[in-house]
């Protein structure tokens, strides 16, 4: 992934350019490279060093980044890129581990998708020592640095991973205020970082845990524990007090908002999305002629298909991240015409307008400055 | 569908049609296998040619340490010559693995499947004189689309020599040998100017301001500088900074030394540029490649664009590590009519190409570099003369 130099005439930088003229049209860090692929600034990449399975589908990858890395804050979560039979994709992973980890490494923790070729291959053929391209973290999902705030953690399944990233953090600050976490998982050896959390709860006076299992052993069959008021006021009658923190999959997340904005306090409620939830199209929303100006490309596209795959399937291969609107490195001008978000079902119809080619698609005629 | 002026082969248009959808196939398959496997052969090979060029220049360095001065029971120009010729061979053949089988594929977009934000032909720049988004227009759009077309492919004599009879007699044809010499000697810089706007200014077409010169040729100018810079100035100067304080205890000049090293990378650019020119002039000068008149391309099926590729190119033959170095353009007719096929792929297509050519009766056009180049050196040297000998004029094997 490429890292962007800020423009500085610092020595450091004009050094930089100098020993550039010796690679061009390449970078000296080009040939960095050759001896160490985490010591380069053209892009930047982590080693793999451990990994180690939570779950029986799902596994903890320790890495260790090049030289540029920045310091994640907890909760946060980066790019990385993922080749799979030869092609590079690119996902976004919540850290797991916490930023004052003493020896420079990071985690990410990844559960394999059941039809999802890049989990699947992540969990299971990445190897140690592998290179992967990792971008530098992102996102608004952490807690407040200093005021203090007592956190409710409702998370599930692998949503599980900023939370954890945060109450590791804390624990390692010796600031842990008086937090509830509920966590739904399959079962009591189905959980990631059980033991880990389990141990916390123990130690940790002022942490409590709330398990709660969502399925029986040796059966495929659901026990009907899931997210209910009843629940939560068993668990945490002061939830109103609290400020949530929850991840987990769309409909858990869509019951906490409604239950958050019946209560009046959806400003309380902090979410962390990793499957966009995509509007409803009206049926009688019609595509139109696609125009990428600078690349010169017209195509025709329904009202359905993301402006970054009717850009790829036309032949180009625009900027793109993570393809669920998170990462903004799709992000485009609109120049004309108009576009429908498709998680909110909104239209974007202003010259100037930023699109995200990957969660919008046509709504009738449009140019994209692609 | 006809052309205006039929290709010259003795097949009927729908067994024309046939041979295409049977290329489509080939390339179909093909292009769905590819995987892992060609993505590890492109980084590798990519890593061996940076190394390759690193090391080649620290060996031209080192045998500095030979010069005569220096004392040593080792020391002495011969020794130095030797040591250094090793270094310019290595970095030599380094600029061909990156002009060639690195660089050109990858602008033909051999590559940009993978995603790979870091090979893509749209942000790939090679180590040549010409900027990376010239040479694409002019080789990937003209040339690929219009092979042999005389007075529509610029690369059909480039402009300065007559390679078919086709072309009409000039003068300045009388002197072409001496260009063919001096086009293989400055190959790079020439591919730099190869330009339809700066043809069109030359030939008294277009005023520079119409031809859009001033933008082109800053583009060009920007690109050329940093590669002098790089070669004559940058690593020549490196090595005579290093010099200085070693001039107050040996009598090495820090001055010998820049030029030594600046000869140095010239010779590494001249072994590539002949290199370059001679694989390429083997794909469509040899004996018995046709050429095409505009009135045959007219209304062409994809079928007749396949036909006129393969009756239009000349395959070199040899082993792996010839074909590599040649940037697998040794595989010119299988290049021609699968340009964005990964090249690592031509050698396992080639023989069915042959074999599909042989069953419908058509030419492949299949020698040694020695025949090749051979035929296209003879025909260089006729042609400078008017007249000439077109191939036969129903193609066939």
């Amino acid at each position: 992934m490429q890292t962007q130099q800020p423009p500085s005439r610092s020595f450091r930088n004009q050094l930089i350019r100098i020993t550039d003229w010796f690679a061009f049209p390449l970078r000296a860090s080009h040939y960095v490279e050759l001896v160490n692929p985490l010591w380069t600034t053209h892009k930047m990449q982590a080693q793999v060093v451990k990994v180690w399975d939570e779950t029986k589908d799902a596994r903890t990858i320790t890495l260790k980044p090049g030289t540029n890395w920045r310091l994640h804050r907890a909760g946060q979560h980066i790019r990385i890129g993922i080749p799979v039979e030869g092609r590079h994709y690119t996902r976004t992973y919540t850290i797991s581990s916490a930023p004052e980890r003493s020896d420079g490494l990071f985690t990410i923790t990844v559960k394999a998708i059941d039809d999802g070729r890049v989990s699947r291959h992540i969990v299971r053929n990445i190897k140690v020592g592998d290179f992967l391209p990792v971008g530098l973290p992102q996102g608004d999902f952490y807690l407040p640095d200093a005021s203090p705030i007592q956190p409710l953690f409702i998370t599930a399944g692998s949503g599980i991973t900023p939370a954890m990233s945060m109450l590791r953090s804390l624990i390692a600050q010796h600031r842990m205020p008086s937090t509830e976490h509920i966590h739904f998982a399959p079962h009591e050896f189905d959980v990631i970082f059980g033991k880990e959390l389990r141990a916390m709860d123990a130690e940790q006076k002022y942490y409590h845990l709330h398990e709660v299992h969502t399925r029986k052993f040796g059966e495929d069959q659901h026990t009907d524990s899931h997210f209910s008021l009843e629940m939560l006021e068993q668990f945490c009658p002061d939830w109103r007090e609290r400020d949530c923190y929850a991840c987990g999959p769309a409909s858990l997340l869509s019951a906490l908002e409604s239950t958050w904005e019946e209560a009046g306090i959806s400003r309380r409620l902090h979410i962390e999305r990793f499957m966009a939830e995509f509007a409803e199209v009206p049926a009688d929303a019609t595509g139109g002629k696609v125009t990428f100006a600078r690349s010169g490309v017209e195509v025709d596209a329904d009202s359905q298909m993301n402006l970054l795959r009717v850009a790829e399937e036309a032949g180009m291969n625009p900027p793109h991240g993570c393809r669920m609107g998170i990462c903004h490195t799709c992000n485009t001008t609109l120049k004309s015409g108009c576009v429908r978000d498709l998680r909110s079902g909104e239209i974007l119809n202003e010259a100037g307008a930023i699109v995200q080619t990957c969660v919008c698609a046509a709504a009738g005629d449009c140019e994209l400055d692609l | 569908m006809a052309t205006a002026k039929p290709l010259p082969v003795n097949l009927t248009d729908e067994q024309i049609d046939e041979f295409g959808r049977e290329m489509d196939a080939i390339y179909d398959e093909v292009m769905a296998s590819r995987g892992e496997k060609d993505r590890l052969y492109i980084l590798r090979l990519i890593r061996t040619q940076r190394s390759m060029a690193f090391v080649g220049r620290m060996i031209i360095y080192a045998s500095l340490f030979l010069l005569p001065p220096w004392g040593h029971a080792l020391a002495g120009w011969g020794t130095t010559l030797v040591v250094m010729f090793l270094g310019v061979a290595m970095l030599g053949v380094a600029k061909i693995l990156e002009n060639m089988e690195i660089g050109h594929n990858i602008l033909h977009a051999q590559w940009d499947w993978m995603k790979d934000p870091e090979i893509q032909s749209n942000t790939w720049e090679w180590d040549s004189m010409s900027p990376s988004d010239r040479w694409m227009h002019s080789h990937n759009v003209v040339h690929h689309t219009w092979t042999n077309v005389v007075g529509k492919d610029l690369d059909v004599g480039y402009g300065i020599m007559r390679v078919t009879p086709m072309q009409p007699w000039h003068v300045k044809y009388l002197l072409q040998p001496i260009y063919f010499v001096l086009l293989a000697l400055l190959f790079e810089e020439g591919v730099a100017l190869h330009e339809q706007a700066i043809v069109d200014v030359v030939e008294g077409k277009k005023s520079p301001k119409d031809a859009g010169l001033g933008p082109v040729m800053k583009r060009i100018g920007r690109k050329m500088w940093g590669q002098v810079r790089k070669d004559y100035i940058m690593w020549p100067l490196a090595g005579a900074l290093v010099a200085v304080p070693l001039s107050f205890v040996v009598a090495v000049s820090p001055w010998q030394v820049f030029l030594l090293v600046a000869a140095a990378n010239a010779i590494a650019n001249i072994i590539r540029n002949v290199w370059a020119f001679v694989i390429i002039f083997c794909g469509h000068f040899p004996e018995g490649v046709y050429s095409f008149t505009e009135d045959q391309v007219e209304g062409e099926s994809k079928g007749q664009w396949y036909m006129r590729q393969m009756l239009g190119s000349a395959n070199i033959t040899g082993g792996p590590l010839f074909h590599v170095l040649s940037g697998n353009l040794s595989h010119q007719i299988e290049h021609h009519l699968f340009p964005d096929m990964c090249s690592n792929r031509y050698p396992e297509v080639s023989p069915r190409v042959q074999a599909l050519a042989a069953r419908y009766g058509l030419p492949y056009n299949r020698a040694s570099i020695w025949r090749q180049f051979g035929t296209t050196w003879l025909n260089n040297l006729r042609l400078s003369l008017p007249g000439g000998k077109l191939p036969p004029k129903v193609a066939s094997a």
